[in-house]
């Protein structure tokens, strides 16, 4: 779980609401939703289920406040199983959406009284304020606690102030759920940047099991391996390989290609492992040469986070009064103050010798340019903060390492978030075609008492069991592993069976 | 608006009525000693009625930023001169060598400004009274931690504009809030000082009571801790601390030092915060420079840099006396107090050049101690390193830190400004101090030039050779002791609180 997002621990029917159950934490008692229903928890069914029979002909309702790029991802993520009502200031934008989604759109202000209640706020279950301004969220979101104090809401914020005023006082401005764009950003850019052959990581179970997708490229000692040969980590288990758009559920003679991308599951330190082996010249360690382009917000916070991490990064940044403020607030980071594409400055710092460099401009062209200016110099690895999500690929293509869109990330982690039944915790794969999730098992689970090898015969056969923590300890699933209730299972599930498996579970 | 100097005048005056008051306590002693009360009683008199006199310059002060500082500068120069009075009286149709006004001009201001360069001609109760030379002492204990800190204290008129004072008073580059109200902190510095005043006199009196001191009667107890805790560097006797006992010198040295520390810090620590009195990188390196020029000296002392001496006795091969001979003339020359135990300025030459390098260094900001400061030291040491980064790195942003906290740049400027005027005018002292000796065809070394101008702008007061620890700067000529008293001046005040004074964008409005 990322420490940008605190979550409540909401819990009804003595199942997980919306929540992370820490695996120690007792369970609280509801807040009261459940009565609400009849003692039905809308949010107890798995959320992709048809779910409007089983909750009194009721569905959800959820208002999403500004039609921007993360709000309409989030609405296009919920329009099928939810009420969905977006309310939008930009009438050709909310007009847009009428024709592109299946939702209600309301133009109108959204921190107005009389648009949010056309927008039936009284009754909305969740609200999100997901508008380019900070006050405008934080000020919708009390608004419609103000008159809804069942609803859940969730924030999107960009300045980090205000989740600290937030963390520090959890429900403060009437928000359940602060989501920090550039916070969560600067962390999908530190992971990448902590683990450099890996193109995506994700962490489950509290940090003890992390997820990631490497490229396997020519010169990787097990090119032409089968999996069998390459599995010789401890704890780690290879849960796909992706080839030429497809997902494969890898066996043990399956072999290993050049340009294949794998995606595995395990302890951190046996992902580190692995990410040495495979790209051994790509090594990362405390001496890393890390160069961040731009001191952005986003920009700080990776290298407040290198810095966390025993790295002293380099931060280039052109404004001189900004520079100088994010010299004193970075005591590790050496800033220079410079046109960051003038070719003499970087050929005069020697930026060229950098393992990483993080582009965090504040336009998508000068992140790409400055990416392949970095490339040609030398650099090993670039990432780009990308803020159109679809030039995404488009750069990755062109010769940008990494793509990290701060978009993708808060949408990703919202939709996280309200798609959440029983699991925990979400990672897609492959933008859809495959999805890692985090379960408790519960007692009447399909699967407690069972051995992996017989819970797989249960099990569609695109499903992989990454790894399962018990007592918070790591236990690698091997065939004769038994699971019990209570354990945290990883899964990896190919998307058309999620909703068949997560029934299971 | 021009600068109302009319203000800073009665404000003086003010300084001046107090100082007054001060007296009273020789008067006492006087009256203890059985001895004249008239020149304390007339001193009294002059000074209240002078005192009275100027403040009638302006009957409401009102004080500005460019007023307080006209005030600092002004109010030193008359606590000088009025200082002078009891040595005018006492001395009048006597041998005394302070008879004349000169002289008594630099015994007054070398005392203010915790100098403790001396022109007085035999020292000893025998030839002057108890009063006179417990004035001395008391002299250097009021000017230890400042006048103005003291009246900012004492006067709630003075606290409305009681920041910027102290700003131009205090040692060190920046003021130090320990209390939202400035009164209050200035009492707390004060109080800090006369507690430490007050345990050094217990401790020297008490150690004469245990038989460790024969020599340490009360009268020397408590003249000797109003010389100790500002760094002054008086004594009452002839031969300063070497006429004591070892137990005497190893009691002092600790004091001496605490003399060059921070007065805030031992504030915190009275409110039972430890942790940042030990963290506090200035005292840290204050505390490294100590020791480690006290190894360098000890080193020395045992190879056998100072012959036997008649005062300091052997030091070569011996353990003790080397350590306590290298220990106390450290603890007192780094930090600009100018006691001595042994005659430094008869030692060989290497040792002699380690002392000056030591008195180069200056007590810690917020201390009664004098010269550049160790603070200084430090940002000037890490804006030298940053400039060297930068030939390299032309582009590199890199703000200085001191214990984590970023150093305003303005400061910054500030301190090497300072730091290149404390060395350009202590080049200037030498030149004006070894030219003056020459026209009137005193034989002045190198070294005793060198001293004298850093002795006098580091508030030091001993220097070598005949201007050395046992010697007097009597044998100057009157101008050389005018410039001198000019440098004690500016150095107490840290320069610009006095240069801006003579310049003229000050007097425009």
């Amino acid at each position: 779980m990322s420490p940008s997002t605190v979550r409540p621990r909401w819990v009804a029917d003595g199942r997980a609401w919306i929540s992370v159950v820490v695996e120690t934490t007792p369970q609280i008692p509801s807040r009261g939703t459940a009565s609400r229903y009849g003692g039905h928890n809308p949010f107890t069914l798995p959320p992709r289920t048809p779910a409007y029979e089983t909750r009194g002909g009721r569905s959800v309702h959820v208002v999403i406040i500004g039609a921007g790029q993360v709000g309409e991802s989030i609405a296009a993520d919920l329009q099928h199983d939810h009420d969905v009502v977006v309310v939008e200031n930009r009438a050709d934008r909310a007009d847009e959406l009428t024709y592109a989604l299946d939702v209600l759109t309301i133009t109108g202000d959204g921190t107005d009284l009389d648009t949010l209640e056309e927008a039936d706020i009284g009754e909305a279950d969740m609200v999100l304020a997901t508008t380019d301004d900070d006050e405008t969220n934080i000020v919708a979101c009390s608004t419609a606690k103000a008159i809804t104090p069942s609803a859940f809401t969730i924030a999107r914020i960009k300045n980090t102030k205000y989740l600290r005023t937030w963390e520090h006082d959890e429900g403060a401005f009437g928000i359940d759920l602060m989501v920090c764009t550039n916070l969560l950003t600067a962390e999908s850019i530190v992971r990448v940047v902590g683990l450099p052959a890996a193109r995506d990581v994700d962490v489950f179970a509290g940090g003890r099991v992390q997820m990631a997708e490497f490229e396997i490229g020519d010169g990787s000692p097990i090119v032409d391996q089968t999996v069998e040969e390459a599995d010789r980590f401890d704890s780690l288990t290879f849960a796909a390989i992706l080839r030429d758009g497809d997902v494969e559920v890898p066996r043990g003679d399956s072999c290993l290609l050049a340009g294949d991308r794998v995606v595995v599951i395990g302890s951190p330190h046996s992902v580190q492992t692995f990410a040495r082996t495979i790209a051994p010249e790509e090594s990362p360690d405390e001496s890393a040469e890390v160069v961040v382009i731009g001191g952005s917000e986003i920009g700080y916070h990776v290298c407040r986070l290198l810095e966390k991490r025993g790295l002293s990064p380099r931060l280039v940044e052109q404004d001189h009064e900004r520079a100088r403020t994010l010299a004193e607030q970075l005591p590790e980071t050496l800033v220079m103050e410079s046109d960051a594409t003038d070719m003499g400055f970087l050929e005069r710092e020697h930026v060229g010798d950098a393992d990483i460099l993080v582009s965090t401009l504040d336009s998508d062209e000068k992140n790409l340019l400055e990416c392949l200016l970095a490339r040609r110099l030398g650099v090993e690895r670039t990432v780009a903060v990308i803020d159109r999500t679809s030039y995404v690929d488009l750069f990755e293509t062109v010769g940008v390492d990494v793509g990290v869109s701060p978009r993708e990330v808060v949408a990703e982690e919202i939709t996280r978030f309200t798609q959440s039944g029983s699991a925990e915790n979400v990672a897609f794969i492959e933008s859809d075609r495959a999805e890692v999730l985090e379960v408790e098992i519960s007692a009447d689970s399909a699967l407690a008492g069972k051995t992996i090898r017989d819970a797989m015969a249960d099990l569609p056969e695109c499903v992989v069991i990454g790894a399962i923590t018990r007592n918070r300890e790591l236990i690698v699933p091997r065939g004769d592993t038994e699971i019990r209730a209570g354990d945290h299972v990883v899964v990896f599930v190919e998307t058309p069976v999620v909703d068949e498996v997560t029934a299971l579970l | 608006m021009r600068v109302d100097w009319r203000t800073s005048v009665a404000v003086t005056g003010t300084v001046v009525k107090y100082t007054a008051v001060a007296m009273a306590i020789p008067l006492v002693v006087a009256l203890v000693y059985g001895e004249d009360l008239l020149v304390f009683g007339a001193s009294i008199f002059c000074v209240l009625g002078l005192g009275i006199l100027l403040e009638r310059a302006d009957p409401e002060p009102d004080l500005g930023p460019r007023e307080a500082l006209l005030l600092v500068a002004l109010a030193w120069l008359a606590v000088g001169v009025v200082g002078t009075i009891p040595y005018l009286l006492a001395g009048y149709g006597t041998a005394s060598t302070l008879a004349h006004p000169v002289n008594a001009l630099f015994e007054s201001m070398s005392g203010f400004t915790t100098t403790g360069a001396t022109v007085m001609g035999e020292i000893s109760t025998d030839r002057h009274s108890h009063a006179l030379l417990l004035w001395r002492q008391l002299t250097q204990w009021l000017g230890g931690m400042g006048i103005i800190v003291l009246m900012v204290a004492i006067l709630p008129e003075l606290a409305v504009n009681g920041a910027d004072l102290i700003q131009a008073e205090a040692p060190g580059p920046q003021l130090q809030k320990l209390t939202p109200h400035i009164q209050e902190t200035a009492r707390v510095l004060w109080k800090v000082y006369f507690a430490f005043t007050l345990l050094l006199a217990v401790v020297l009196y008490g150690l004469h009571l245990a038989g460790f001191a024969p020599r340490m009667n009360l009268f020397n107890a408590v003249a000797h801790a109003f010389s100790t805790m500002p760094t002054g560097g008086f004594s009452p006797q002839s031969d300063s601390i070497a006429a004591f006992s070892a137990a005497v010198q190893w009691a002092i040295i600790p004091f001496m030092v605490v003399a060059g520390v921070n007065f805030a810090l031992f504030w915190h620590v009275l409110a039972g915060d430890t942790r940042e009195f030990f963290r506090d990188t200035e005292l840290r390196t204050y505390a490294g420079a100590v020791a480690a020029f006290v190894a360098v000296v000890f080193g020395l002392l045992y190879a056998g840099v100072a012959p036997p001496l008649e005062i300091g006795g052997t030091t070569e091969g011996t353990v003790e006396p080397a350590l306590r001979h290298a220990a106390f003339q450290i603890g007192s020359l780094l930090n600009s107090t100018g006691f001595a135990t042994s005659d430094f300025a008869q030692w060989g030459t290497y040792g002699q050049l380690t002392l000056l390098f030591a008195m180069f260094v200056g007590g810690s900001a917020g201390s009664t101690g004098g010269g550049i400061k160790v603070i200084r030291w430090l940002i000037i040491v890490k804006v030298l390193r940053r400039e060297l980064f930068r030939t390299a790195h032309p582009d590199a942003v890199q703000p200085i830190r001191l214990a984590g906290t970023v150093v305003d740049e303005g400061a910054i400027r500030g301190v090497v400004v300072f730091s290149l005027l404390y060395l350009g005018l202590f080049g200037a002292g030498v030149l004006v101090i070894a030219l003056d000796a020459a026209r009137i065809g005193l034989e002045l070394t190198a070294l005793e030039a060198i001293g004298a101008s850093l002795a006098a702008i580091g508030n030091i007061g001993p220097a070598f050779g005949r201007l050395g620890p046992f010697g007097s700067y009597l044998a100057l000529p009157a101008t050389s002791k005018l410039w001198m008293v000019f440098l004690m001046w500016i150095g107490r005040l840290e320069i610009l609180p006095v240069l801006v004074v003579f310049t003229g964008s000050f007097w425009r409005r």
